[in-house]
């Protein structure tokens, strides 16, 4: 397989974007990539979406989106794996490109949420959980994370005060994106007093419902060379699923899918979790960021709220989590998630995130987890810089 | 709910039925045509049993709309005495009053209707043991 290589990110403010339809938003985020990446053409696009269908009555995405971008007769597909797909739009990408089938291929995504209802978007997002055995008994994605956080606040002690502050830290680094759905702070007492959706979880342990897309470019060593790009490579892919249904899995308290694909993409990189200097991970949830971070390797089972608490989680910390604001702050438009992952993992290695969250000490490896459903799927890329 | 839909989970839904593998002995709810234990494909019909206690809950406060009227209502994971574990409502309880490790049994209740003239659909739901 070829090394592959990021040169080109490009996304768009995200939000309740009215008066913008999914092709707009899509094609605005693929022209800043193509833009920034400096290509004159691509030979295939890929684009991450979990429920055009549901969201806006619309399926077949990767020739409308092509036909939109300007770009003839593409190879263009979608592909889904609910809050996932957009980590899978990017391992499809990079597989195109290290396969040596195409040289210049755009992994993307896209998620036009606000075109219905809270009601219909719990219901859209609902169809990433098991229709039969959860949705059917009144199942709701908060909800089956709140079984998560109770299984984890009483197994580990883990308290309330830890989950507000993963909000807090989050809204904190959003604070400084210029892309983010909700770029205001908050505080413990804010989160810990907002409105209960399902115990253990408040309003401000969930992310928000999102209208955004995003896509980055992949190309071969020579091509980036070529266009004078920093050499940020793909050194580690790894995939991983998970039972759909929560209580088929023997431990509530930890993602096994997210431990096996991080296994993987260590394998792959010939790394381990203690080369990794920062990671965007799949905050979804205030307690999905702590489990993840376990599950990850980054804190021991049982210790990642405590690490978030201590601010080892922060953007001075011993290991920063989601310098972007993650999921929280800057918005979970759920196909495009998994390529904004990348696009902040990228802004960091080049040194060039926004308005003051660059990190200090200029990181050389990063990592990106996305994961769909209650854990069911899950994509980790580690990505490092030359 | 399509008629077809709600039919094919009434063994299920209102028996409780599950497959147990000839092979390892894993029980699996719903049945399934292979085993993820150890791949065999034969399996004999078994009941769950009806008690288990409690392994997390959460209180959906914001319901989908099939539920609203239900509201606020508690959801669970329990392991049955065989070590099947099942997603359901707690129901029939103080929600704020509910612990991990709570013994419940499992009781056959309505769970959600489509209108005025579609589908009702009756299923399982745990009930707290002290209850």
């Amino acid at each position: 397989m070829r090394d592959v290589v990021v040169i080109g990110v490009g996304m768009n403010k995200w939000g309740e974007l009215w008066e913008k339809s999914i092709r707009d938003i899509y094609v605005e985020a693929a022209l800043a990539a193509i833009g920034d990446a400096g290509v004159d053409h691509l030979d295939s696009m890929i684009i991450g979406c979990m429920s055009g269908g549901l969201f806006v009555g619309q399926e077949h995405l990767g020739s409308l989106m092509a036909d939109y971008l300007g770009q003839k007769n593409l190879a263009a597909s979608r592909v889904e794996s609910a809050c996932a797909s957009g980590g899978l739009a990017f391992k499809m990408a990079y597989l195109e490109v290290a396969s040596g089938f195409s040289d210049i291929v755009m992994a993307s995504g896209v998620e036009k949420m606000t075109d219905v209802s809270g009601d219909g978007a719990t219901f859209a997002l609902a169809t990433a959980a098991d229709q039969e055995y959860e949705v059917f008994h009144g199942a709701t994605f908060p909800g089956l994370y709140a079984l998560m956080a109770t299984a984890h606040m009483h197994k580990h002690a883990t308290t309330r005060e830890m989950l507000s502050a993963v909000a807090v830290k989050n809204h904190n680094n959003g604070s400084m994106n210029p892309y983010a759905q909700y770029p205001f702070k908050t505080t413990i007492d804010e989160v810990s007093n907002s409105v209960m959706v399902a115990s253990p979880l408040r309003i401000l342990d969930c992310s928000p419902i999102t209208d955004g897309a995003a896509a980055v470019i992949l190309t071969t060593v020579d091509i980036a060379k070529k266009l004078g790009k920093p050499i940020i490579k793909i050194i580690g892919s790894g995939h991983a699923t998970d039972t759909i249904a929560l209580h088929s899995r023997a431990d509530l308290t930890t993602l096994k899918a997210t431990t096996v694909a991080a296994q993987k993409a260590f394998k792959m990189a010939n790394k381990t979790i203690k080369d990794i200097n920062f990671a965007e991970v799949h905050d979804c949830f205030t307690i999905a960021e702590i489990i993840v971070t376990e599950s990850l390797g980054i804190f021991p089972a049982g210790k990642g709220g405590e690490a978030v608490l201590k601010g080892e989680t922060g953007l001075e910390g011993s290991f920063p989590i989601n310098t972007s604001g993650g999921l929280k702050s800057k918005g979970h438009p759920v196909g495009a998630t998994g390529v904004a992952q990348i696009i902040e993992v990228v802004k960091q290695l080049r040194g060039t995130a926004e308005n003051g969250r660059q990190l200090k000490r200029q990181p050389k490896i990063g990592m990106a987890q996305n994961m769909g459903g209650s854990g069911g799927s899950t994509l980790v890329h580690i990505l490092e810089v030359a | 709910m399509f008629p077809a839909r709600a039919h094919r989970e009434y063994p299920q839904r209102y028996r409780l039925e599950a497959g147990k593998c000839k092979k390892c002995g894993k029980i699996l709810f719903p049945k399934r045509l292979i085993c993820p234990e150890c791949g065999h494909r034969e399996f004999e019909k078994v009941i769950l049993p009806d008690a288990g206690k409690l392994l997390t809950f959460s209180v959906i406060r914001v319901a989908p709309s099939q539920f609203t009227d239900q509201s606020p209502y508690a959801i669970g994971i329990a392991e049955l005495t065989n070590g099947v574990r099942l997603f359901a409502q707690v129901t029939d309880c103080d929600v704020d009053a509910l612990k991990v490790g709570m013994e419940v049994r499992i009781e056959f209740r309505r769970i959600q209707t489509d209108g005025h003239h579609g589908v009702i659909s009756y299923g399982y739901k745990f009930v707290p043991k002290w209850y």
